[in-house]
């Protein structure tokens, strides 16, 4: 029993070379193409936005590429958490580039669309049915969670991808889905083992990011055989390395022996990580153990208000020789201006955060390490409120305050911020945070997952 | 003699967010040899990383996994990312402070 898929590239959009992926089609025996869409990295607000951090055409152009060669061969096609985030809005984005597509190539096919949004008042009946779980850390959720976010999606696991193939898709494009799942679903149905199939997904879900140095984004070959898989980056320049593959199984995961899935769980401690050849690599001994209660994964995505920033640099030495001091009064007197300007009930619903770089802009108060600056630091200050114009009015006092705060040493009016562009104040709109880190019991796979099939 | 530094034993040290509301950080070692120094020498510990991190030391995972002759580093987010209070949007930041961390030699582990 052999099965062999590619992933194309980490995310929907990135970009890859088609003469690499045209000839790794056409000429290896490749099951399908599977490529994930999805990121929680860049924050909630793709989710609460209803945005996509690529451009619709950088999307166009790489499911041109993948729709022509996978009809070309007659093999599925899965895109999974489109539109990044997974929304109901990102996966309709998604659908209208691909009907565009086909279009103007002239395919044929049958499409599974399948929302990943449940139902609103379904979640809060199984909130009261106790049937709801908080992942270590989560927030404090309540009913009106369910009701005020935005957005809430529900990441899926292998069922709803293998029931729209088994419902005649070719192409399948999943709303918010667990990235491994969408390359372990056709393996799964094909009989591969389960700590394999999940184990080689969790890997190649980020295309050929498991390779020693990804200078360009490429894809990923994944072949299983009875009891290992094959791991063979589709770029002839790049090779993987048994350190290489075994650290990528590690990326962004914060157990490497067990690792969670809607299903089950994979269990990586007896694993073996070979070379196979000067660029491949053979992985064996991954296992995995179904859960007793079938659960998925809440993500949703709350508005926090409005922004306005401004970034300066401070090159003053007397200034920096006495930074701290200095800008707590400065702080201080921005705070006094703009109660004065807006009155202390509006500057109430404001909230201002400041980050200085080149003095632990990063780590912040938990930075331990010492280093002497007195050459140059970086103010970059946000304020946070519920509309837009009200950020923009605070930010404007706070920062021109701090702009000609006095210096102790000097007499006289001073500017203490270099700002890098005009105008200085950045509107940075809505701010969205993730406001659930929890798990949902679901009586079935398909629970939350209608699948809705569309001839093109 | 100067202590030998993660830094300078590792192929990799890296961090990311795993999910909104953790962290993570990779120390991937080149050998056995040089993981089982790091990890017999016991300098990754709860308490070590909660004294770098400014973490609570009951919060801190540590995962001395063989088969990828890494150690990893696991702890929950000061804010899940892209909140306002957050700085490091990806988490691939965080890991700074073990880069310069003193990996004492072999013999002397008592």
């Amino acid at each position: 029993m052999t099965v062999s898929y590619l992933s194309p590239v980490g995310m929907l959009g990135g970009g890859f070379t088609p003469e690499y992926f045209e000839t790794a089609v056409r000429e290896r025996p490749l099951d399908f193409v599977a490529v994930d869409s999805g990121s929680t990295d860049g924050g909630a607000n793709n989710l609460g936005e209803d945005k996509f951090f690529f451009s619709r055409d950088a999307v166009k152009r790489d499911l041109r590429l993948l729709l022509i060669e996978t009809r070309r061969k007659d093999i599925p096609l899965l895109v999974g958490s489109c539109g990044g985030s997974g929304g109901n809005w990102n996966l309709n984005w998604m659908w209208e580039i691909v009907e565009e597509v086909a279009r103007e190539e002239g395919l044929s096919f049958t499409a599974a669309l399948i929302p990943a949004e449940p139902d609103r008042e379904v979640l809060i009946g199984k909130l009261r049915d106790g049937r709801i779980r908080e992942l270590d850390p989560a927030p404090e959720i309540t009913e009106d969670t369910f009701r005020d976010t935005h957005r809430i999606v529900a990441m899926m696991g292998a069922e709803p991808f293998q029931k729209a193939l088994e419902g005649g898709a070719d192409v399948v494009l999943a709303g918010r889905a667990s990235d491994a799942a969408l390359m372990a679903a056709i393996p799964l149905m094909k009989g591969v083992d389960a700590g394999l199939a999940w184990h080689a997904a969790k890997i190649a879900e980020c295309g050929g990011a498991a390779v020693t140095q990804m200078t360009k984004p490429e894809g990923m070959i994944c072949t299983f055989d009875d009891d290992y898989f094959i791991l063979e980056p589709v770029s002839p320049e790049q090779q993987c390395t048994p350190t290489s593959v075994a650290s990528h199984a590690l990326y962004e995961t914060a157990n490497p022996v067990e690792m969670q899935e809607p299903g089950g769980t994979m269990l990586l401690d007896g694993v073996r990580y070979e070379a196979h050849t000067d660029r491949s690599v053979k992985v064996s001994g991954s296992r995995f153990q179904p859960a007793d209660a079938y659960t998925v994964k809440l993500e949703g995505a709350a508005l926090q208000g409005y922004r306005s920033a401004v970034i300066g640099g401070v090159t003053d030495p007397v200034i920096l020789r006495n930074f701290d001091e200095w800008f707590e009064n400065a702080k201080a007197g921005a705070d006094y201006t703009m109660r004065r300007a807006l009155g202390d009930e509006r500057a109430d619903l404001c909230k201002t955060t400041f980050r200085i770089y080149g003095r632990n802009g990063v780590l912040g108060d938990r930075e331990t390490r010492k280093f002497d600056n007195d050459h140059e630091i970086g103010i970059f200050m946000v304020t946070v409120a519920p509309t837009q114009e009200l950020a923009n009015s605070a930010m404007a006092t706070i920062s021109h305050t701090i702009l000609h705060f006095p210096v102790p040493q000097w007499h006289g009016l001073v500017s203490n911020l270099a700002f890098p562009e005009a105008p200085h104040e950045i509107e940075l709109g809505p701010s969205y945070s993730f406001v659930l880190n929890h798990v949902v019991e679901l009586d079935d796979p398909l629970e939350f997952y209608d699948i809705e099939f569309k001839e093109v | 003699m100067t202590m030998a530094t993660l830094g300078s034993l590792a192929k990799l040290i890296r961090s990311k967010n795993a999910g909104p509301w953790k962290l993570t950080v990779d120390v991937m070692l080149p050998d056995t040899e040089t993981y089982d120094r790091v990890v017999s020498s016991g300098i990754i510990d709860q308490a070590t990383i909660s004294r770098l991190f400014g973490m609570d030391p009951d919060k801190v995972e540590i995962y001395n996994y063989a088969p990828a002759k890494a150690i990893k580093i696991s702890f929950p987010r000061f804010r899940p990312n892209g909140h306002p209070e957050d700085t490091d949007l990806f988490g691939g930041q965080q890991f700074a402070p073990l880069v310069d961390l003193e990996v004492p030699p072999v013999h002397s582990i008592p």
